[in-house]
């Protein structure tokens, strides 16, 4: 499209006057260039030197050194060790993980409920479609914040330790979270996530396996209930073999909190309930259009050649139905990761939550808040090459 | 001319004159800039009763607000001549650093790290106080050692949240901090009783217990003080003038205290003999115009908002909903902390 | 049931078949009833169990919402001694909460301001008023008045700063600075990423990305802690200003590529068409190009503008008293504190009610350009 301006045809003729020069559409496009180009950098050095003068006039510490000082100050939820004679850079560390740790929470919950919502709608059955487009309308135009707040107040106004909800005996909820009994450490559990990673991964290479055998020799093998059995069997056998622990802690009320079992804190879940809600109402309308893609015919035609149902959601309507559901659920990832950064209101240590304090403690904001853009920018970029990567993949490839 | 470039030139000429005609003033000199604008930009706390909350019509009101007041009846000779910015604690300091303030008065305590990292300069303190704790009054806890284990509400970005880690650190204790940038938020975590206790500098929690909690006998704060938590007003780096000035108002509602010159009877006094009230109410010297303000700038400042005695006891006096005692905010010569420079 | 139809099939049983084919009106119904929730054994059985838990959730809603309610009261003991909703805290703390920190004494300049902005809003979305000379005169007269009714300073009105701002009416401004200025960025980004110009093409291939790939909470905090740096020594910002514009710019960027989606459908005989015509980039783009690509993405711009409106509530992170913020204050109120549920599902009310009638005006402007009315 490089013929979109026409308004050089008048200067036709080939003389080499200033004129001609001046009218002629490829000194123009390059002088424009040079001009836009002249103003971009000069704006830049203009914003630059600005922040230098005026952090240097008010004396103001600059540079990415305060990293490595101690923080002198705690966090509340973290996945590794931590402690207020840490340096800030640990710090940061704890929040990212924080990050991930509510964002994959997330994604997980935001897609169980959003294929479920989103198969609802479609559903020929007229109460539960509407029920779900009526659950859909809700979450997704109420401001997330408003939502991420809603549950944070409602879950701290949940009775307190002393008078704790027992939770079918294994549990206690109150407003300092849901505490839960779980085993209790054993040496064999690492050996049964090896395992289970084992488990995974053997099956991954069976269903490739099964893929090159149908398409070399056209026979079928199902291999839903072998992947099914490595993945859940594998796991079971480390457990066996470790001598088939079966302590458990239970959570005692002991002091101020509970002791043993596993707390999830109220700031977490609040901003977990919110955030996923939020995206499965997204979730549930790509699904719905995903799922709608794959003409009817194509079914049909399916159908009449005698496969099973199962057979032909697994192999005519998936494949479509991923090919438009990928691109924008992966956007939708993305944006639930983004909005996990306003755990800073219900205070959940995440990321921009600790920078925040890390703004504060050190008066670096402009060094804080880089650090906080450039660890979602990364994510952003690592998501969107995936999805590039899923793309190429999955396009439809023209013989 | 060609089309596009034009159209390109407007555009960066309308983008700049948006930029420029947000309006230059010389950052060095804030008292010119305040004297043009006409009134004083005080950054203050959103809602810390006692130091500074807006009442129930909206208007501000407590003790570091009365001191933004002082500062504008000293420039301005009107005490009414000020603008309040509530800032959380997170916006505190770029607000002063950018002149969003001329002024930061807002519960700030005056450090090493925020003199110079922050490019602040602080003036006189204008409150002692230091880490207290706030706890349930049915958990039965009675010192800060019966708070081992326990989950502690605090203010993200605060000395405080640092003066905790290290009050359990060096008892050997074990704590859960729970840390909320709205103080609100905050404080609703404490009073529905996510946290065991609610840690703020000791002056600001019976302000909570008598504002922001539905039976204030059911708190109760902690014996003991902490940490030393000296509250400054804080200017920005590198212009004296104003931080000269800032510094002398704080001393002159000493001063005035231990001269005895009160908001009544400042203008007798201005006939007294005594030449350190002479020269505090501007009757002798010129040290008005040394600090680039009138004459009787100390004047205006005690006839309108009063001497330290008057403001504390307007907030933190007999009947007041956040009682407090003076404890270390008395006066020198009553074994207290608050030594005026002589104004000579 | 009438009177009648009881006592029919007592008079005369050999009509008992002609009888249920008879009423015209119910056999449809009936038949939809059985098309819909009763084709199969499983899906009757999936009906019922959604009716069930619809109905009692409804019956709680209507018992703690309605029955057990308390409408109106200033003793917040009567709210404690019922067992249903306490919707009096909303009659009690309203004006808190749509207003904000704005000066109390002044609300009714806020109560004329809303109603000016709806109903230019509402004007300006008529189809029938799409006309420059009507909208441009409509604009200016309802920026300025706004502008005076929000600040003051003149015809005796009492200056109202910007930093006293607050509830709905600053929803409602940071909403449409965040629309206005966002809407002509995009339009310049996404030309920007679709030029022939490698310069112009980078610069807004960058920018367009690397706002996209932060979260708006790290641009706010830009806006509000780092901006003021960026500037010469002396110059300030209004920092509600600063704000919009942070929130304006990141709208703007998922905006661009919703246009450049626009820009791409449109078939390259279109450019080709106005090349013959000798028009040059510019008369292209403004007759040609960008109405139809506006058009073509006109849905998913609404979605955006929708989203914007959600957007703004972020303002809660760096402590501007929106109607979020404001409420959340409100609630701070030891007495009235219990009652947060209802307090939050009236804010989520009015979201919801700009929002499903922003939502309502895309679908009705969809039928529109689909039969060609504009």
């Amino acid at each position: 499209m490089t013929h979109i301006d026409g308004s050089d045809q008048r200067g036709a003729k080939p003389r080499q006057t200033l004129s001609t020069l001046l009218y002629s559409k490829s000194f123009r496009t390059a002088v424009t260039q040079v001009v836009m180009a002249a103003v971009v950098i000069f704006i830049g050095l203009f914003l630059y030197q600005n922040v230098v003068e005026n952090l240097r006039a008010q004396n103001i510490a600059t540079g990415f050194g305060f990293l490595e000082q101690t923080s002198q100050f705690d966090i509340g939820e973290k996945m590794i060790t931590y402690s207020a004679r840490d340096s800030y850079g640990r710090a940061f560390v704890v929040g990212l993980l924080n990050t991930l740790s509510v964002s994959a929470a997330g994604i997980f919950l935001a897609t169980l409920i959003g294929f479920t919502v989103g198969i609802s709608r479609i559903s020929s059955n007229w109460l539960l479609s509407k029920v779900a487009t009526g659950y859909v309308e809700i979450v997704r135009n109420i401001p997330v914040i408003l939502q991420v707040i809603f549950w944070s107040v409602l879950l701290r106004n949940l009775p307190n330790a002393r008078n704790a909800v027992e939770v079918y005996g294994v549990g206690f909820l109150t407003n300092r979270g849901l505490t839960f009994a779980v085993p209790a450490t054993h040496p064999i559990h690492s050996t049964m996530g090896i395992a289970l990673v084992a488990g995974i991964v053997l099956a991954i290479l069976g269903s490739i396996w099964a893929r090159r055998h149908r398409e070399s020799t056209g026979t079928y093998v199902n291999m839903l209930w072998p992947s099914i059995g490595l993945v859940i069997g594998l796991p079971v056998l480390a457990w066996l073999f470790g001598g088939a622990p079966t302590a458990i802690s239970y959570p005692v009320q002991k002091g101020f909190n509970f002791q043993g079992g596993v707390t999830i804190s109220p700031e977490f879940t609040a901003l977990l309930i919110g955030i996923a809600l939020y995206a499965s109402g997204f979730i549930a309308e790509i699904v719905r259009a995903g799922l709608q893609a794959t003409p009817k015919g194509q079914i049909e035609a399916a159908r009449s050649m005698g496969f099973r149902p199962w057979f032909v959601t697994r192999y005519v309507v998936l494949p479509q139905a991923l090919r438009v559901i990928v691109p924008p659920l992966t956007s939708q990832y993305v944006s639930l990761i983004k909005n996990s950064s306003i755990a800073v209101v219900v205070g959940y240590p995440d990321l921009v939550n600790i920078g925040n304090t890390v703004m504060n403690q050190t008066g670096q904001a402009v060094e804080a808040i880089a650090v906080m853009m450039l660890v979602y920018l990364t994510i952003s970029l690592i998501t969107s090459t995936f999805m590039n990567f899923y793309n190429r993949l999955v396009a439809i490839k023209e013989r | 001319m060609n089309k596009d470039f034009k159209l390109k030139t407007a555009l960066c000429a309308i983008g700049l004159a948006t930029l420029g005609s947000a309006g230059f003033a010389d950052s060095g000199d804030t008292l010119a800039s305040v004297k043009e604008r006409g009134e004083v930009l005080c950054g203050v706390h959103p809602a810390r009763h006692g130091f500074a909350a807006p009442n129930s019509k909206g208007h501000w009101d407590g003790f570091e607000v009365d001191y933004c007041h002082a500062i504008a009846a000293a420039v301005f000779g009107d005490a009414d001549k000020v603008r309040f910015v509530a800032l959380s604690s997170q916006q505190r300091f770029p607000a002063i650093q950018s002149g969003e303030v001329d002024v930061l008065v807002r519960n700030v305590t005056a450090t090493l790290g925020r003199d110079t990292a922050l490019g602040l300069n602080f003036a006189p303190p204008i409150f002692y106080t230091g880490t207290g704790f706030l706890v349930h009054a049915d958990s039965g806890v009675k010192t800060v050692e019966d708070l081992d284990g326990a989950t502690i509400c605090v203010a993200p970005g605060s000395t405080t949240e640092r003066n905790v880690a290290q009050i359990f650190a060096t008892r050997g204790m074990d704590y859960t901090p729970v840390v909320i940038e709205n103080n609100k938020q905050l404080v609703d975590a404490y009073v529905t009783g996510r946290c065991d206790a609610l840690t703020k500098d000791k002056a600001a929690l019976p302000g909570v217990r008598a504002y922001d909690t539905e039976n204030p006998a059911e708190h109760v704060l902690l014996p003991g003080i902490f940490s030393k938590e000296p509250l400054a007003a804080a200017v920005r780096q590198g212009d004296d003038q104003w931080y000269d000035l800032v510094k002398w108002v704080t001393y002159a509602t000493f001063n005035a205290e231990e001269l005895g010159v009160t908001s009544e009877n400042a203008g007798d006094m201005k006939s007294s003999d005594n030449v350190d009230i002479q020269s505090l109410l501007g009757v002798t010297g010129d040290y008005g115009s040394k600090l680039g303000v009138s004459e009787d700038w100390a004047y205006n400042v005690i006839t309108q908002v009063g001497n330290y005695a008057e403001i504390y006891a307007r907030h933190f006096g007999p009947g007041s909903p956040v009682e407090l005692d003076r404890d270390l905010n008395t006066l020198w010569v009553d074994g207290g902390l608050l030594y005026g420079f002589p104004i000579k | 049931m009438t009177t009648q139809s009881q006592h029919a099939p007592k008079m005369a049983t050999p009509l008992e078949p002609v009888m249920q084919f008879d009423p015209n009106a119910k056999v449809p119904f009936a038949k939809w009833v059985q098309k819909h929730l009763f084709t199969s054994l499983w899906q009757s059985l999936m009906t019922l169990v959604v009716a069930a838990l619809l109905l009692r959730f409804a019956w709680f809603v209507l018992k703690w919402g309605v029955i057990d309610a308390v409408f109106y009261t200033p003793d917040p003991d009567v709210c404690r001694a019922a067992a249903g909703a306490c919707w009096a805290v909303i009659v009690e703390k309203h004006r808190p909460m749509l207003f904000g920190l704005y000066p109390y004494d002044e609300h009714w300049r806020l109560v004329i301001m809303m109603v000016v902005y709806l109903s230019t809003i509402v004007a300006s979305l008529m189809p029938k008023l799409w006309n420059f000379k009507i909208l441009i005169p409509l604009w200016i007269l309802s920026v300025t008045s706004i502008g005076i009714l929000m600040f003051g300073g003149v015809l005796g009105l009492v200056y109202v700063p910007t930093s006293e701002w607050g509830g709905l009416p600053l929803t409602m401004i940071l909403f449409s600075g965040t629309v206005l200025i966002g809407m002509p960025v995009a339009v310049v980004l996404a030309l920007g990423r679709r030029s022939p110009m490698p310069v112009a093409r980078g610069v807004s291939v960058v920018f367009i990305e690397a706002l996209r790939g932060v979260p708006l909470i790290t641009i706010l905090f830009v806006a509000v802690n780092v901006f003021p740096l960026f500037l010469p020594a002396g110059v300030e910002v209004n920092k509600l200003l600063r704000i919009t514009v942070g929130i304006a710019i990141f709208f703007a960027c998922y905006q661009a590529e919703v246009i450049r989606g626009g820009l791409q459908a449109i078939p390259t005989g279109q450019y080709e068409a106005a090349a013959s015509l000798n028009m040059s980039y510019w008369q292209t783009t403004r007759k040609i190009i960008l109405p139809q690509a506006l058009r073509i993405s006109l849905p998913a711009i609404t979605n955006h503008i929708i989203a914007a409106m959600k957007n703004t509530s972020f303002v809660i992170i760096i402590g501007l008293f929106d109607i979020l913020t404001a409420t959340t204050a409100v609630m701070q109120d030891p007495l009235w504190r219990r009652y947060y549920i209802e307090a939050y599902l009236f804010v989520a009310a009015v979201y919801l009610f700009f929002g499903y009638a922003l939502s309502l005006y895309a679908r009705q402007v969809e039928k529109w350009i689909n039969s060609g009315r504009i």
